[in-house]
Order: C-alpha cells, then sequence, then structure tokens
C-alpha cells in the first residue's frame, strides 16, 4: 500500500507536471534561410530588411566581437554545446504587409486563439494594445491610433528602423553594448525583429503595452530587441509573455531588451515566461539567454522588473539596472519555478553610480523536481554614489528531496555611506503543513498552491492585474478572489 | 454515533494506545482527561488520520462508517473535525482564503455549491465576534506569529465555520489567560448543539466550570481508567493521577 507521503509525492509532481498547454505547431508556409550562421547571412536579414548601412555595419561588428567571445561558463548550468551553423536565423511567414486582420493567415490567427489571445477580442479589451511577434517579423499591432493620439511610439523594431531612425540609433546599443556578453553579441548580429517603444516627455501611456512572443518555426533561433525610452516625466507599463510550441530539439532564445529612463520618468516591465521546459526527462525545451538592462539616465527616473519565470530548459537572465540618475531607483521582482530537470541562474544587478539611488530586490524560488536553481545577484554602490541604499530579500522553497537551490549574491560596496540590508530564507513545504491542510478538508494539490501562491504574494502584486492571473493560472493555483 | 472500539495503536511499533473506547451521542460532550504520556495526542492525530500512526486493532466508527480507510480530507468531510493542540502556521497563505478554501472543500466533499464571497464574509463576520477577534486578524498568515491563545481561539474559529458534527479538541484551553479560557469557551458553548458531539481533551478543570460535560474520562497508559461525571474532577484535582493509578493497582 502507498504511505501517505508516497501520495502526496504522487499528487505533488502530478501537479508540477501538467503536459504544457501551448505545444503545438502552426502550419504557415515561411520562408527560412538555411542553417548556418556568416557575414552573409547577416547582410541577407539586413538586406531582406531592407535596413539602412549604419544598421548593417552594426550588426557586422556585432559578429566579429562575437566570433572571438566564448560562452559565459560561470553560471550554475550545465549548458550542453550549441552548434550556432545548426541554426536558421531568419524566418518570416511568407505573405507580409496586411491591412487588416482579414488577410492574415487564418491558421495564424487559430494559433493566437489558442495562446488565448484572441487579436479581435484583444481590441476590446480594455486598455491592452498587443504587439503580437510571430517568429520574427510583427504581423499585427492593434491600438496603434489611439497610441499615436498620445504621441506614443509602439511599432515593431524594424518598422522602427526606418521610421524613426534617430531615435533608433541613439539608443540602440546604449544600454547593452554590442559586445557585452556572448548572447547579446550575437543578438546584435542577427536580432530579427522586436517592439520598438517611445514615450514622449510628460506623457502617461493611456494603456499597459503588451507583446506576445512565441517561437514557432522548427530549429529557428528567436532572437528579439526590444527597446523602450521613456522621456522626461513619462510613464509606461510593458508586458511581455511568451509561449512556444513542443518540440523534442532544444531551441535558442537570446533576446536583449534595453530601457532608457529619462528625467522623472518611468519604465515597469513585467515578463511572464512560460516557454517550452522540456518533458519530464529534460529532453527538448528552449534554451533562455536572454539580456535586459535599463538605464535610470535621468534624476529621479525608476525601472522595476517584474519577472514570473516557469518555463524554459535552462534560464540565463539578470535584468538590471543601471542607477546612474541622482535619486534614480530601481526594481527587481521575480518569481521563479523549476520542475523536471529545468535548470535556471537567475538574477539581477543593481549599479548604483548617482546620489541617493535606491534598489529593491525581491526574489522567490521555488524549486521541484530534479530541477537546479540559483539566485544571482550584483548590487555595486559606486565611490561616487552618496547614500545609496538596496534591500535585498532572497527566499527559496523546496519541493521534494531532489531539487537544489543556490544563492549567488555579490556586494560590492565602494562608498561608505551606503546602506545595504540582506536578507535570504530556505524552507521545505512540511508534511505538518500539508497534514495541517488535510485536516481542514484541503487536499495536498490545493494546499501546495495555497502555500507557493503565498510564498509568491508579494511579487503577485506588483503584475498588472490581467498578468498576475496569468501567473497564478500558469502556476495551477487557484487564484485568491477578491474575498476581504 | 461517534464511536471508538477496542483502538490499539502504535507509533513506529511502540504501542500507545491499548484498548481505547468511547462511544459519544449527539449533543454530547465528553472530556478525556490524563497524565503527560498517556496517548491523548496519539488519540487525536489517529482521528485525524495522520501518517505513521498505525491503528493495529480497532476501529473508529462515526455514522456507522470506518474511517479508517478515509484520507484526512476525507474525514473531515464527512463531518469530523480535529483541532491540534499546536495548530501548524502557514506563512504567507492569507487566512480568509484559508479558511474559505476549508469551508468550500467540505461543501464540494458534500455536494454542495461552493459558498458565494458575500455569504462567507457575512459568516465569518459574525463569527470572528464569537472568538474575540477583530477583522484585521482574519488577513493575517494562517497562525504565522500568532501568540499561544491566538492559535487557539483561531481553531475555534475554524471549527464555527466549518460546523463538524463531531469536533475533537486536544487542548484547547492550554496556556490560555483567564481571558482567552472564557472566550475559547464561550466559542466552544456557541457551536455546540442537540446534533453535534464534542471530546475535550484537557490537562485542567478549569475550562469545565464553563462548559458543561456529560462524562468525563481517564486516560492513563493508552486505556481509560474511570469514567463518571464532574465529581470526578474534583476528585482528581484534590488527589491527583495517583490515586488512580493506586486504586487500579
Amino acid at each position: 500500500m502507498q504511505t501517505k507521503k508516497e501520495k502526496d509525492d504522487i499528487i505533488l509532481s502530478e501537479a508540477l507536471n501538467k503536459k504544457y498547454e501551448y505545444g503545438f505547431t502552426t502550419d504557415i508556409e515561411q520562408e527560412t534561410l538555411p542553417p548556418g550562421l556568416d557575414e552573409n547571412v547577416i547582410k541577407t536579414i539586413s538586406n531582406k530588411k531592407d535596413e539602412p548601412e549604419w544598421l548593417l555595419d552594426w550588426r557586422l561588428k556585432a559578429y566579429k566581437r562575437w566570433k572571438k567571445m566564448k560562452t559565459p561558463n560561470w553560471a550554475e548550468l550545465s549548458i550542453p554545446e550549441i552548434d550556432y551553423n545548426s541554426i536558421s536565423y531568419f524566418s518570416a511567414p511568407k505573405k507580409r504587409e496586411y491591412k487588416s486582420l482579414d488577410e492574415v493567415d487564418p491558421e495564424l490567427l487559430r494559433t493566437y486563439e489558442k495562446l488565448g489571445i484572441p487579436i479581435h477580442e484583444q481590441k476590446m479589451l480594455a486598455g491592452v494594445a498587443v504587439d503580437a511577434v510571430f517568429d520574427s517579423v510583427s504581423i499585427a499591432t492593434t491600438f496603434k491610433e489611439d497610441l499615436e493620439k498620445a504621441g506614443v511610439i509602439f511599432c515593431p523594431f524594424s518598422e522602427a528602423v526606418k521610421t524613426y531612425p534617430d531615435l533608433v540609433r541613439k539608443y540602440l546599443g546604449s544600454v547593452v553594448p554590442i559586445a557585452d556578453n556572448y548572447f547579446a553579441a550575437l543578438n546584435s548580429a542577427v536580432f530579427s525583429d522586436g517592439s520598438f517603444v517611445y514615450i514622449p516627455k510628460g506623457v502617461t501611456c493611456p494603456m499597459e503595452l503588451s507583446t506576445y512572443f512565441r517561437i514557432n518555426a522548427l530549429n529557428t533561433g528567436q532572437f528579439e530587441r526590444t527597446l523602450i525610452v521613456a522621456d522626461d516625466n513619462s510613464y509606461v507599463s510593458y508586458l511581455e509573455g511568451c509561449t512556444a510550441p513542443m518540440r523534442d530539439e532544444n531551441q535558442l532564445h537570446a533576446a536583449v531588451v534595453e530601457l532608457v529612463a529619462l528625467e522623472e520618468a518611468e519604465i515597469k516591465y513585467s515578463t511572464v515566461q512560460n516557454w517550452y521546459p522540456g518533458d519530464e526527462n529534460g529532453k527538448g525545451g528552449i534554451y533562455n539567454f536572454v539580456t535586459k538592462r535599463g538605464n535610470c539616465l535621468g534624476k529621479k527616473s525608476k525601472i522595476s522588473w517584474t519577472q514570473i519565470e516557469t518555463g524554459s530548459a535552462i534560464t540565463w537572465k539578470y535584468p538590471s539596472c543601471i542607477l546612474k540618475g541622482d535619486d534614480s531607483k530601481g526594481e527587481f521582482y521575480s518569481v521563479a519555478v523549476t520542475t523536471n530537470k529545468q535548470q535556471a541562474d537567475t538574477g539581477t544587478k543593481m549599479i548604483h553610480l548617482g546620489n541617493n539611488t535606491k534598489s529593491t530586490i525581491i526574489s522567490k524560488g521555488i524549486s521541484a523536481g530534479d530541477s537546479c536553481q540559483s539566485y544571482r545577484g550584483e548590487v555595486k554602490i559606486g565611490k561616487k554614489a552618496d547614500n545609496s541604499q538596496n534591500y535585498s530579500q532572497c527566499d527559496s522553497i523546496l519541493i521534494g528531496q531532489n531539487c537544489s537551490a543556490h544563492t549567488f549574491p555579490y556586494i560590492d560596496v565602494q562608498n561608505q555611506t551606503a546602506k545595504m540590508e540582506h536578507e535570504a530564507t530556505t524552507s521545505n513545504i512540511s508534511e505538518d503543513q500539508l497534514f495541517y491542510c488535510n485536516s481542514r478538508g484541503i487536499s495536498t494539490e490545493a494546499a501546495i498552491s495555497l502555500i507557493v501562491n503565498g510564498f509568491c504574494k508579494e511579487v503577485f502584486k506588483k503584475l498588472p492585474m490581467e498578468f498576475a492571473m496569468e501567473a497564478q493560472k500558469l502556476m495551477e493555483l487557484t487564484l485568491e478572489d477578491s474575498v476581504g | 454515533m461517534f464511536k471508538i472500539k477496542n483502538l490499539h495503536v502504535s507509533i513506529d511499533n511502540k504501542k500507545i494506545l491499548k484498548d481505547f473506547n468511547i462511544n459519544i451521542k449527539p449533543g454530547e460532550l465528553h472530556v478525556i482527561m490524563g497524565p503527560n504520556g498517556s496517548g491523548k495526542s496519539t488519540l487525536t492525530n489517529t482521528i485525524a488520520g495522520k501518517e505513521n500512526y498505525e491503528v493495529t486493532t480497532g476501529d473508529i466508527i462515526y455514522n456507522n462508517k470506518s474511517l479508517l480507510p478515509l484520507n484526512p480530507e476525507e474525514r473531515v468531510g464527512e463531518g469530523v473535525f480535529v483541532s491540534f493542540q499546536y495548530p501548524t502556521s502557514l506563512p504567507g497563505v492569507n487566512n480568509v482564503y484559508f479558511l474559505k478554501e476549508a469551508v468550500n472543500s467540505i461543501r464540494k466533499y458534500n455536494g454542495q455549491d461552493e459558498i458565494s464571497s458575500v455569504e462567507f464574509m457575512k459568516k465569518i463576520k459574525s463569527k470572528i465576534s464569537d472568538v474575540d477577534f477583530n477583522e484585521s486578524f482574519i488577513n493575517r498568515p494562517v497562525n504565522d506569529g500568532f501568540s499561544g491563545g491566538e492559535k487557539k481561539r483561531n481553531e475555534i474559529l475554524q471549527l464555527l465555520m466549518m460546523e463538524p458534527n463531531v469536533a475533537i479538541l486536544d487542548e484547547t484551553d492550554s496556556g490560555l489567560d483567564i481571558d482567552a479560557l472564557k472566550t475559547v469557551a464561550q466559542g466552544i458553548n456557541s457551536y455546540r448543539n442537540s446534533k453535534r458531539s464534542i471530546i475535550l481533551i484537557t490537562h485542567y478543570q478549569r475550562i469545565l466550570d464553563y462548559l458543561d460535560p456529560d462524562k468525563i474520562h481517564i486516560l492513563i497508559d493508552g486505556t481509560i481508567v474511570k469514567q463518571g461525571g464532574l465529581e470526578l474532577v474534583d476528585t482528581l484535582e484534590e488527589k491527583g493521577y495517583k490515586w488512580i493509578q493506586k486504586e487500579k493497582a
């Protein structure tokens, strides 16, 4: 007979191993470059996108730097060798230039519906504009007119290159330089498309901006590039959600996100990442090697990262803030869940350069199955950053006996006026807690949801409402509804 | 309606309860008293269905149905509730959500619809005053950072919200000051009616001043050695458990 504990473990693993719901592929004619990477491939990409000379030069410069670089090996990850010549660097549905949704392949629209983002309904949804990126070329942008009225620019990156070349040229690579790291250099060389956002002076963006990324083509690396510039006294909240179909092969996702906040501007960037994590034996899944960084360039500016990371086979991701402007603020709120054979090495960097700068780091890690998870964070207080403050809190919950959680906080303080606080906890969901819930009629599965949900509440609270719900659904949690 | 027959329980092959018997009718309140280590908490955990409490012989029967094959969720779903001496804390889990989940789980088990949020809030507001809590209390994390007395009162709040037919209350009066003791007793009395049965496990006679028990059982070394009315408690207060042990010998 099974013991109670064995039964609990089974329920637990079933709850956590829910089959990936978004694992379908879309049968659309695609135009795909043959696998391989050299200067000609980069020229072809640039040419297909009809890019200006300066951008091609920029790409080629990045490519040359990348060729001399090596895959970073300092993370608590075991990354299988990646053959960069087996990847196709460009893939786009053949037909483009849609004037209305009617022209869009119905198959593609069905894909969106399966993803839970019916574009038709999205239009009616209160205040969410969606710039849907399907593989490499942006297909549909809604709510564009409303945004235009406010003076907000929200468009596919490739369009911005043509329409707003000065803005793009001024800020592209200003936060994440081309040779910042191996994956950022690769992205700079071959990036396909992405989003560009500009909020003019004094403007509060009238709606949450939302982009759904999705990797569709087999063996197509996804190299998104996102650039958000918030001019003086402006505000924008940006949501990024990801899903990827189920594939046996591993797919590479190496995105770069750059944020620039000018004087008294605020950027809130939220991510729900549920790329395909691979199966229970660790076969397949996305390699998510992403560089995200924001520069609080102006005085009293603020950048806030919130991330819910549940997917990907391997995650290597450190959304960071450079606090350059005096009195600027950086925030990082993170929930990372790993199960089965998933690996995640994630955290943040807070680089304090200006006076009176403040940063807050709240990281919640949940490890289950055979997964391995690390929080890696650096807080640096520069020599000239008087009266800077950081508060860091890193909590981990372990579920089961075979997973691991690590915390690597790096602290570098060069100014004596700094105030630093760091708290860290690691705990288990105990048998006693589960039994207590059981004795109140609550099943083990629901009990885990309650406890995990409670553990993550602080971070969920930071998400915009519709995202918070998606995040909780994602984690198989029964939502704490509107009581109280 | 609630009956424990010839119950033998071992933990790690160590015999704790030996031939334990009790039979309680609707509306009755029975009290089990006994010295430390007599098996009181083992009894509670066994009724609740905790892992590793091995029933070697005997049965626990409610409404002519054995509880032994049922898991803890099902037992409370059937209407048998246990309040613990040391309730576990659940950091981060909001007390209201926890209670609502508990109430709905039981309704679901019995094929009833979920309680509406409005109805639930109405109910909880009327019950918290019975245990002398204010509204801010119910939004705190379950038992996390609660004082001993708050934990006990919270158990009684769960009892009042979940409305079981049988309640086993394990040392619900331990560690309470006189005001909290009165509050807990008041909670128990407001739960009590002619259809419900209560087994109260306690060390002390003082809570019995506020309740009206029907029967007192003395548990020593895993067996009930003496039964009687309230007069038994007085003798016990005067002479201690040794008196019974001697008498038995």
